[in-house]
């Protein structure tokens, strides 16, 4: 008890230091708060961690979803909202909000088969579309056996994981679908959560993940991050341009350098289904929702740190499977900035 | 001063006393009626839109489409009608022998340690129950047990289609089993307790006439405590409709109904805990709070049902606790 008191007095000492700045406003100087995506929080944390070093300014984000950040920065009690879903600019300017994109990321298919490795398996658009619809239920299918002919597909029912919240990736994933199957886009469409025709649902990456993991003959998607952490058997890809794709930063990238997000309005740009020989089908991107009604220093703070993340933090991104931002739309996120916010 | 007037001063102070315990008990009793009353409102009132939007078919569809932004409660409220029951058929033999066994069988010695053990069972935190169930239980389920009862029992004529499927170890089966393990301890220790209500004299005269165990529990024990035990189930009971975690781990969390116990499905607490936070149109949201009330109904339908039966049987004479 003795030890704890003592460790616990400079804190508190830190405490009265803080409140006797009471003239203090709601935003002080030196923090920022922000809410929304889980996707994108590892690469947030990362930055704010190494910007609070540098800088003394405190980012505090709380990864409660990309509906909640909407939601809160809307109400304005965070500074900035992630979402990703990008919202469109109807949407945006009724609400007296703006957006610009974070890093593009990805996610893919995977799977628990015995005796077959990550990255062996390989699936198409229309073969996931089908198996997520419940139309292609084993995994010795003919559709499966003709994309793997050198696999030993076994004869095991196909069990389908999706998620059960609402998230990001679940759009990413349905956008996808939309537009690889006229029947996925007419009886189940894209949004942060919808009717799934089939399987059983974990709640975020993590609870999809650990379901796949203890289910034989599962079949799920998650975002990259996590197929990396978990060492688990991922797919690879038939893309667009119909070549085959392995899951890289520089295939999200690839993906990424087909769309112009400079010419977007307010970077309204979905990356799903590129064309490309190596733009990796399934790739996303968050955005960071601001009001254009808030203070102006709080705006200019939130607008620093991410400007700071996307000249400083690139490596930082690329360690945790996060793609940068290319040079020509950091410029245009500058440009864009100016005209909605005066920054 | 003479004794009079201070007897009458000290009568003065403890009728004042009594009003003011008086006061602040009803004011107590009432501030409950009334965080009740705030509670039934402002959920009323979150759910009004979905209600007004959907009426009947709120209740009677178990579509569930955020894109389209249509929803019924139907297959939640069918998964926690399910589980619950499930658990309960499960628990009740379990829990009833854990209280003969301590109140009637057990040496002296073992009563301590089984009853602080059930106790301590009870403390365990949900969200313990669901890892143990999605880490534990389901692959045993998966691998062992739902194969074998889809091969076996999933043969039997009519009910055979309730142990027909896939086998995900997540599902109908494993909630219930969760939900019951969960609720044992409750159960067994209310009817401890009443069990050992059960005056020596009556149990003692039993014997005495050479009855055996078995007719002592039947035809003494269980009698004179049946309400009580009423009470303990229904309070497993409540347990079971409403909880939350560790069934959001293995229920599964489709929004779907089947007639096999082995596939996913969803409950009421388990659609809200998982869609409240990304619920981005405000019909959705509404639609989660509906189901919210729709929880509530239910709960106070079982609590209403258990003092019917409690009616009936002091009508009949039998409830002496």
């Amino acid at each position: 008890m003795k030890g704890f008191s003592l460790k616990s007095l400079p804190a508190r000492f830190a405490v009265l230091a803080l409140a006797s700045a009471a003239s203090v406003p709601v935003f002080a100087a030196g923090q920022i708060t922000g809410a929304g995506s889980t996707w994108v929080y590892p690469l947030v944390a990362k930055w704010a961690d190494a910007y609070r070093t540098k800088t003394a300014t405190q980012v505090n984000y709380q990864p409660i979803g990309s509906g909640g950040g909407i939601a809160q920065v809307e109400a304005g009690t965070v500074a900035f909202g992630a979402s990703d879903k990008p919202l469109t600019s109807d949407v945006l300017r009724q609400h007296h909000l703006v957006q610009f994109p974070t890093a593009i990321a990805g996610e893919d298919i995977v799977y628990n088969l015995p005796g077959i490795q990550a990255g062996q398996l390989i699936v198409s658009g229309p073969v996931v579309a089908d198996i997520f619809m419940g139309k292609i239920t084993r995994w010795n299918d003919p559709a499966l056996k003709k994309l793997n002919p050198g696999l030993a597909l076994p004869d095991m029912p196909i069990s389908v994981v999706h998620r059960s919240d609402g998230s990001g990736t679940t759009f990413t994933f349905a956008n996808y679908l939309s537009k690889v199957s006229p029947q996925w886009k007419s009886q189940v469409g894209a949004d942060t959560s919808v009717a799934w025709p089939t399987g059983l649902g974990g709640k975020g990456n993590e609870g999809v993940a650990s379901y796949v993991q203890r289910i034989r003959g599962a079949i799920g998607y998650v975002e990259y991050a996590y197929i990396l952490e978990n060492h688990m058997q991922y797919a690879r890809m038939i893309n667009s341009a119909g070549k085959l794709v392995t899951p890289s930063l520089a295939a999200f990238q690839s993906a990424a350098a087909n769309v112009d997000f400079t010419k977007a309005q307010d970077f309204y740009v979905i990356l799903t289904d590129q064309p490309g020989a190596n733009s990796w089908p399934i790739s996303g991107c968050t955005w960071q929702i601001l009001r254009t009604d808030a203070q102006k220093s709080v705006n200019e703070q939130v607008t620093q740190f991410f400007l700071w993340g996307f000249e400083q933090g690139q490596s930082m991104a690329e360690s945790i499977a996060f793609g940068p931002l290319p040079a020509s739309t950091v410029q245009a996120i500058k440009v864009y900035w100016k005209q909605n916010l005066g920054i | 001063m003479s004794s009079a007037e201070a007897f009458a001063r000290h009568l003065a102070g403890q009728r004042l006393r009594e009003r003011i315990f008086r006061a602040s008990t009803l004011a107590a009793a009432i501030l409950l009626l009334l965080l009740l009353g705030g509670v039934v409102v402002s959920l009323l009132h979150g759910a009004w839109p979905a209600f007004d939007r959907f009426r009947l078919a709120f209740i009677t569809q178990d579509v569930w489409n955020p894109v389209t932004n249509r929803y019924g409660a139907l297959s939640a409220i069918y998964g926690t009608v399910v589980t619950s029951v499930l658990a309960m058929i499960l628990a009740l033999p379990v829990s009833f022998g854990i209280a003969v066994f301590l109140t009637e069988l057990a040496p002296p010695w073992l009563k301590r340690p089984v009853g602080v053990a059930i106790e301590l069972l009870a403390a365990i935190p949900s969200i313990i129950f669901g890892i143990w169930g999605l880490f534990v239980l389901a692959p045993v389920l998966q691998e062992s047990v739902e194969p074998w009862i889809d091969g076996h029992l999933g043969k039997l004529p009519l009910v055979g289609a309730l142990f027909q499927g896939a086998p995900y170890g997540i599902g109908f089966l494993t909630a219930g089993i969760v939900l019951a393990i969960m609720i044992i301890p409750f159960i067994s220790a209310v009817i401890r307790d009443v069990f050992d209500t059960v005056p020596d004299v009556l149990k003692e005269s039993g014997y005495g006439l050479g009855a055996t165990t078995w007719e002592v529990i039947w035809k003494v024990v269980v009698p004179y405590s049946r309400s009580g035990m009423i009470g303990g189930i229904m309070l497993g009971l409540g347990r079971a409709l409403g909880e939350t975690m560790a069934v959001t781990f293995v229920i599964g969390n489709a929004h779907q109904i089947s007639a096999s116990l082995l596939a996913p499905g969803t409950t009421i607490s388990a659609a809200i805990a998982n869609e409240f936070t990304e619920a981005t149109t405000p019909l959705y949201t509404s639609s989660l709070i509906a189901l919210g009330v729709l929880l509530f109904v239910i709960t106070f339908a079982v609590i209403a049902a258990a003092r019917l039966m409690l009616l009936r049987l002091g009508r009949r004479g039998l409830a002496s606790v």
